[in-house]
């Protein structure tokens, strides 16, 4: 018996009248937990009941407190009759299981009523006393924290990654039990929102067990979904990173919270939760849309079809030495892992060293009913197949780990999708093991990375390429060979040097299948399978080369099932790395020669798409520095140099004739008109409309370009569904439909947020679903921030003043690191060698030992003041304004009372996080029977939506805290049955409830922080402060 | 391809304060669509007209949502299911509250029951302001009047603290909810030149001086009655016009006072026992509701008409009220000192109000 509950029911307000005689409302309340109840006394005739009730005492396992919610039921007491309900409330009492979190939930609840929605509030108050277990083999796992938060939380370190857990639960879904037969559907509704409740209870429990075998004591990245598989049952599965984490004793310490991240990170040298850390990129397999072939291996054998997205090859032999070097590091830290998967996007720095490209793995499955609840083993074994296809994949690229991994499912009927994604990366295995720490602490301090470029060096072998390549050398050490193009999964890192500002990047795609049965539904989906993500990423190449960049970040690729149609929707942030080489152009080549008209016509359209290029490059402030030929051409064997020799359209025109040579190596991209259908391509990849001005969005945390954010946030949801005319269901016309209906989405976010110009939606994230034969569901959530137009003003100027040279400017900060090559210093060192400067750590040996070796987290902190360093030399970058952000960075406005905040970033503008209070996790269901009556579709969605938001900051505040952060909406399914006038709408929310402070409010604590013990160096990270 | 659905939810409600008042306006969504459309919005935001219908929908969805709360605004300062700033709560509420000069016109002073509301469509017709926005209007007037017209206390105050409104507001529906009580009638052809704000002038004066409140501040309906046996006394005011001797003795005292000071002195002169015997007459039929009614058509009868077709100007008036008001003070048998004051000291300011073309 090692816990006892409390709770106490305080009052109630705004009840419904239940007695249409008196208008009036004879309320008391249930308080049940496990299978104990307790009753208050009935409050007669009143809407605003005060019970002031006794403490009521659960004396329960803690096994129970982590598996059960408190379930309150609010009733109005009936003497002749059976007494009504008005409505309930459930409580996850976890966040009351870890010291740090809540002591106390205490405050006003809505009432919620699957059928009626909100009707009143409670207050109450509930407490936990633990009591310490000994017992050794408990089944609980108090005292594991879990975050959404896909990064390391603000105010704590990472002492250790450990690694990867899932778990998964199945059970019998109470809608499709034959007593819903006879129940009424409150009631259903009901067993299914409890159960769920119970179910994602077991499974942190589980999953927290996991943690404490692996010695850890908490969870980041956690991510729980349902699979609602109908007939066959209710699945709930989670993933995690399981972690180490220490808490940083005294919060005075950090600076006055950072505007982003970035800022963040420069607090303490003890700190690094850089929760933008850390991304990392992903080899498209394709490279030229004509050239290569789809290099996917997918095997077919009905009814389990794994596809899977990655190039495949044997895994690259260890290509120098320092590779083999470091591979032997981590792998000593990875092996013993089944699964080296990270669920983070962001890192601590230092943590992550190469990035190999995207690995993603599908599979088609048929459900069938789940026998036996207690042994979810078929489940488990297709989730071990995709995971196990993911770690060759990123074998295959040289790596040893995968980041920014998560799962997903898309169902219909009795067919089932997995998909698994992550990006392939080399990690530093620092941060894997205990013990490691200690030594070469001097050494370590040179043997940074090299700042801003080092994830971007291939970790595979290039004689042996998994995929067909090109390869340069890096545009920013020169050391090291990097792809032409890099697509990851995560975040991008803190330390990255980007050019210009990014730019959310979408490709969407339908086809049409066959209605079909079972097995020959599974092998034709499968069959369309790998032909879209092929397809999926040319677009996103196309698109990626039209903006003029080169890396996507953060990219999803999602695809969706429906009766008759398949769905792929990817989205991704768009940046040009400056490692990375200037993206060729795109050049259209015409099957039908001699044909004066269509000649003509593709020259039309080929001057089109360079206009547009051109006009991205401008709007996206991507202006590369130049470099001159013989430093990136001659030293490097360019073996695979293409015949194909395309007109470059990346370069402004001043520059072309001193570029010429590098030319050859630039990989322009070849789009052929062969049909109509390459026809229509082209045409969609132009219409693409851009934001208005004043508008920039990413999918990423942050926006590669913006740091002077200001405190305004708006986070939403939208919810669209069209419903298309049955004649027209052809692969374009759909495609068609669907990009317009995202188009207009975007352009209706855009109008609706255009008072908060200037400001930058983040974290955009789009969900399709095909609830029905002829409908579309589009939902998106993400945060509109502003940020400081001054800046922003600046920032364009020093665009206009670029071709004045950068030189001036540089000095700015006293200690540059010279891995960013500064471009004013090309000219005088035409030779790479002779660009490192004062301090070579970019040199081969640095590099090597640098991964060999552990990095001291104070050494992080000397990096970064070198990564602004290095943005300043490049002033298009955006992180050279953060040294101005403080200065005109208005304090803001007034923070109200009860105001709850709900980001999906990890982190709020303007505001420090001071505590994390647990995670919030819930699911809902809300039914209607009166569609008509309360607005239609429409009405019904959005009143449940702001009353899903409601009840979220109601428990965010009874836990004591301001905000939600990573929040997320994993699930919002819809149905309608316009007929019946009925529908009903599940929705399931998480997200980490925490205390944030207004910068303002804080003490301004001096300048010098801890990182003062370091070198001098630091001294570039707090300029910005 | 036709929208099913299309919703756009904000942690913090998305208050278009243009659409808002299209809104109350009581537009329909496609005449608010045309309207914002002329507003030149698809020029300046580069939007398109599809754009611009769903954000209307979807702003007038939340303002349908929201109406239910306005209806009790302390409900809108505590619901948990809209997150609005308190100065945008402010702005829904007073917004909602506000109504258009012409209609209060109309209704003022009239029973605010099912019959007046059937007369709305007549008076959306008259006044040009859609029947939507008439309902809303009235429903306001109705729904406050129900709140309060039982409550103990300050009638304005009451007013304030069930519906958060403006002083300046609550001081308007202070007025609306006292001519609606007291069914003054505001209609007729000769009251027309008169606004709103005038006859609110004269409610704020005569709830302060004539109801029960203003004697006793802890009965019920303290500020909405008036004061019935003050209505009664005011019989005795009779004899400063029954009695020859106090008329001439009044009359020569003003005259005297005023010789010299007054433009039209000598229509004052010629008009003094008309005027004078209308502003008594006017005192002492208040005993029925029927007379009480008519106070505004008998001021602007007996007073306001005669000294506008001599041409008084503003400040004569103003100098003659006074002295009126004060040299009962010197009539020594005349005993109701206390009560004329009552009467006179709101009649006064009334009467200045009035007072214009």
């Amino acid at each position: 018996m090692p816990g006892k509950l409390k709770v106490k029911i305080v009052a109630g307000r705004h009840l419904p009248v239940m007695d249409r005689a008196s208008d009036l409302t004879d309320a008391f309340v249930e308080v049940k937990f496990g299978n104990t109840t307790f009753k208050t006394d009935v409050y007669l005739k009143s809407l605003n009941p005060q019970w002031n009730s006794e403490w009521f005492k659960f004396e329960v396992d803690d096994e129970d407190l982590q598996d059960e919610p408190l379930q309150i039921t609010v009733l109005d007491h009936d003497t002749y009759s059976a007494n009504d309900a008005i409505g309930k409330v459930y409580i996850d009492i976890d966040p009351l299981l870890y010291s740090e979190a809540a002591t106390v939930i205490s405050g006003w609840f809505p009432i919620y009523d699957t059928i009626h929605g909100i009707r009143g509030e409670i207050n109450v108050v509930v407490k936990v006393d633990l009591f310490n277990d000994l017992n050794r083999f408990r089944q609980s796992s108090c005292g594991v924290k879990f975050f959404c938060t896909t990064s390391i939380p603000k105010c704590y370190r990472a002492v250790i990654i450990h690694g990867f857990v899932e778990e998964l639960v199945v059970n019998e879904d109470p809608e499709y039990q034959w007593i819903d037969r006879i129940r009424t559907p409150r009631a259903s509704n009901e067993a299914r929102q409890r159960l769920i409740s119970l179910m994602s209870g077991e499974l942190q429990r589980k999953i927290g067990l996991k943690v404490l075998e692996m010695r850890g004591n908490a969870v980041v990245g956690y991510l729980q979904c349902f699979d609602l598989e109908g007939e066959s049952g209710l699945v709930v599965r989670a993933i995690g990173t399981a972690c180490t984490l220490d808490k940083l004793s005294s919060p005075a310490a950090f600076l006055p919270a950072c505007n982003s991240p970035s800022k963040e990170m420069k607090e303490s040298p003890l700190v690094h939760p850089p929760s933008h850390g850390c991304r990392s990129t992903h080899n498209s397999p394709i490279h030229t849309a004509t050239g290569s072939r789809l290099t996917q291996n997918f095997s077919v054998s009905v009814p389990t079809l794994i596809y899977t997205g990655m190039g495949s090859g044997s895994a690259g032999k260890e290509g120098g030495p320092f590779k083999a070097l470091l591979r032997q590091q981590t792998q000593s830290a990875l092996e013993q892992r089944e699964f080296p998967f990270f669920t983070l996007t962001a890192f601590p720095p230092g943590f992550l060293v190469h990035v190999g490209g995207v690995v993603s793995a599908r599979s088609v499955k048929l459900l069938d009913r789940i026998h036996n609840p207690d042994e979810p083993e078929t489940r488990d074994a297709w989730w071990a197949e995709i995971r196990q296809e993911i770690k060759s994949h990123a074998k295959a690229l040289g790596c040893h780990a995968v980041v920014g991994y998560s799962e997903s499912t898309s169902i219909c009927e009795e067919v089932c999708i997995l998909s698994a994604s992550g990006t392939a990366a080399v990690l530093n295995p620092r941060f894997l093991q205990d013990g490691t720490v200690e030594g070469c602490l001097e050494q370590r301090l040179e043997e940074n990375l090299p700042a801003g470029c080092g994830f971007c060096h291939i970790p595979y072998d290039e004689l042996n390429m998994p995929f067909p390549a090109h390869l340069t050398y890096c545009y920013n050490c020169r050391k090291q060979k990097v792809p032409d193009v890099l697509f990851t999964t995560i975040d991008l890192p803190i330390d990255a040097t980007v050019i210009g500002k990014g730019c959310l990047i979408q490709a969407r795609l339908c086809r049409l299948k066959k209605k079909a049965q079972a097995e020959a539904n599974a092998t034709a989906i499968s069959n369309l399978l790998p032909f879209m993500e092929y397809e999926v990423h040319t677009q996103l190449m196309n698109k990626l080369k039209l903006k003029g960049m080169n890396a996507l970040f953060g990219l999803r690729i999602q695809i969706t099932v429906g009766e008759n149609m398949l769905m792929g929707l990817a989205s991704a942030t768009g940046v040009y790395l400056a490692a990375l080489p200037t993206p060729g152009g795109i050049q259209i080549a015409g099957k039908t020669p001699n044909d004066g008209s269509y000649e003509q016509h593709i020259s039309h359209m080929q001057k089109k798409i360079n206009d547009t290029i051109a006009k991205n490059k401008e709007l996206y402030e991507i202006n590369p520095p130049e470099v001159s030929e013989e430093i990136i051409g001659s030293p490097i064997p360019e073996p695979r140099q293409r015949s194909r020799l395309l007109r470059s359209q990346s370069e402004s025109s001043d520059e072309v004739t001193e570029l010429d040579l590098s030319h050859g190596k630039k990989d322009a991209f070849v789009l052929e008109i062969d049909d109509t259908d390459a026809m229509e391509d082209v045409h969609s990849l132009l219409t693409d409309v851009p934001p208005p001005s004043g508008f920039y969005s990413c999918n990423t945390e942050i926006m590669p370009g913006i740091n002077n954010w200001t405190s305004e946030i708006q986070m939403f949801t939208s919810v669209r569904v069209i419903r298309l005319s049955s004649l027209n269901l052809t692969n374009q016309a759909l495609n068609k439909n669907f990009n317009d209906l995202c188009e207009n989405l975007l352009k209706s976010l855009y109008f609706k947020l255009r008072s908060m110009i200037p400001c930058c939606l983040c974290h955009v994230n789009f969900t399709v679903s095909l609830p029905e034969d002829e409908l579309i569901q589009v939902t998106v959530t993400a945060v509109a921030i502003t940020f400081d137009k001054n800046q922003a003003l600046q920032t364009t100027k020093t665009h206009v003043e670029k071709s004045l040279q950068r030189a001036s400017t540089d000095n700015e900060e006293l200690l540059q690191f010279p891995l960013e090559l500064c471009s004013d210093s090309l000219p005088s060192h035409p030779f790479p060698p002779a660009k490192a400067t004062s301090v070579d750590y970019s040199s081969f040996a640095d590099r090597c030992s640098s991964w060999i070796e552990l990095i001291k987290l104070k050494a992080q902190t000397i990096r970064r003041g070198s990564i602004k360093t290095t943005v300043t030399v490049e002033k298009a970058s955006p992180m050279g304004e953060g040294n101005f952000r403080n200065r005109s960075a208005p304090p803001c406005a007034n923070s109200t009372v009860g105001v709850v905040k709900m980001t999906p970033l990890s982190f709020i503008p303007g505001a420090k996080i001071t505590k994390y209070l647990g995670i919030i996790n819930m699911f809902f269901i809300r039914e209607t029977t009166s569609l008509r009556e309360e607005g239609g579709v429409s009405g019904f969605l959005h009143a449940f939506i702001a009353e899903v938001f409601a009840m979220v900051r109601a428990h965010v505040a009874a836990l004591g805290g301001n905000a939600v952060v990573s929040y997320i909406m994993k699930q919002c399914v819809f149905m309608e049955n316009p007929n019946k006038n009925q529908a009903q709408c599940l929705i399931n929310v998480s997200g980490d409830a925490v205390v944030f402070v207004r910068e303002s409010e804080l003490e301004v604590v001096s300048t010098q922080q801890p990182t003062a013990n370091c070198q001098p160096s630091c001294t570039g990270g707090e300029v910005t402060t | 391809m036709t929208s099913e659905l299309d919703i756009f939810v904000g942690n913090t409600t998305l208050i278009d304060e243009d659409v808002y008042r299209l809104w109350l306006d009581g537009y329909s969504v496609s005449d608010a669509v045309a309207l914002r459309v002329r507003s030149g919005i698809l020029e300046q935001t580069g939007a398109t007209a599809a754009v611009l219908q769903s954000d209307t929908m979807d702003h007038y969805r939340t303002f349908h949502m929201l109406e239910r709360l306005l209806h009790a605004p302390p409900k809108l300062l505590h619901q948990l299911i809209f997150q609005i700033p308190p100065s945008r709560q402010a702005l829904l509420i007073e917004r909602y509250y506000a109504f258009d000069e012409a209609f209060v016109r109309e209704v003022l002073g009239k029973k605010l029951s099912k019959g007046t509301k059937k007369d709305l469509d007549d008076i959306s017709t008259k006044t040009g302001i859609t029947l939507k926005s008439c309902r809303r209007q009235f429903d306001n007037f109705k729904r406050v009047f129900k709140v309060v017209e039982e409550m103990r206390g300050s009638l304005v105050d009451n007013i304030q603290q069930h519906f958060l409104l403006s002083d300046r507001l609550a001081r308007d529906y202070a007025a609306i909810v006292f001519f609606a009580n007291n069914r003054f009638e505001t209609g007729k052809k000769k009251l027309q030149y008169l606004s709103f704000g005038d006859f609110a002038f004269c409610a704020e004066l005569m709830i302060q001086n004539w109801t029960l409140g203003a004697v006793d501040s802890q009965v019920d309906d303290m500020d909405v009655d008036l004061d019935k046996e003050f209505l009664q006394d005011l019989k005795e005011l009779k004899m400063l016009v029954a009695d020859k001797d106090l008329l001439d003795l009044h009359k020569s005292l003003v005259c005297t006072a005023l010789r010299g000071k007054l433009g039209v002195f000598s229509e004052m002169e010629a008009n003094f026992k008309n005027l004078s015997r209308g502003l008594v007459n006017v005192a002492a039929k208040l005993t029925h509701n029927k007379d009480v009614r008519d106070l505004f058509v008998d001021l602007v009868e007996k007073f306001v008409e005669p000294c506008r077709s001599d041409h008084w100007p503003l400040n004569d008036v103003r100098l003659f009220l006074n002295q009126y008001s004060a040299s009962v003070h010197s009539l020594d048998g005349f005993r109701h000192q206390a009560l004329w004051d009552r009467y006179m000291g709101t009649l006064r300011g009334c009467l200045l109000r009035l007072y214009h073309d």
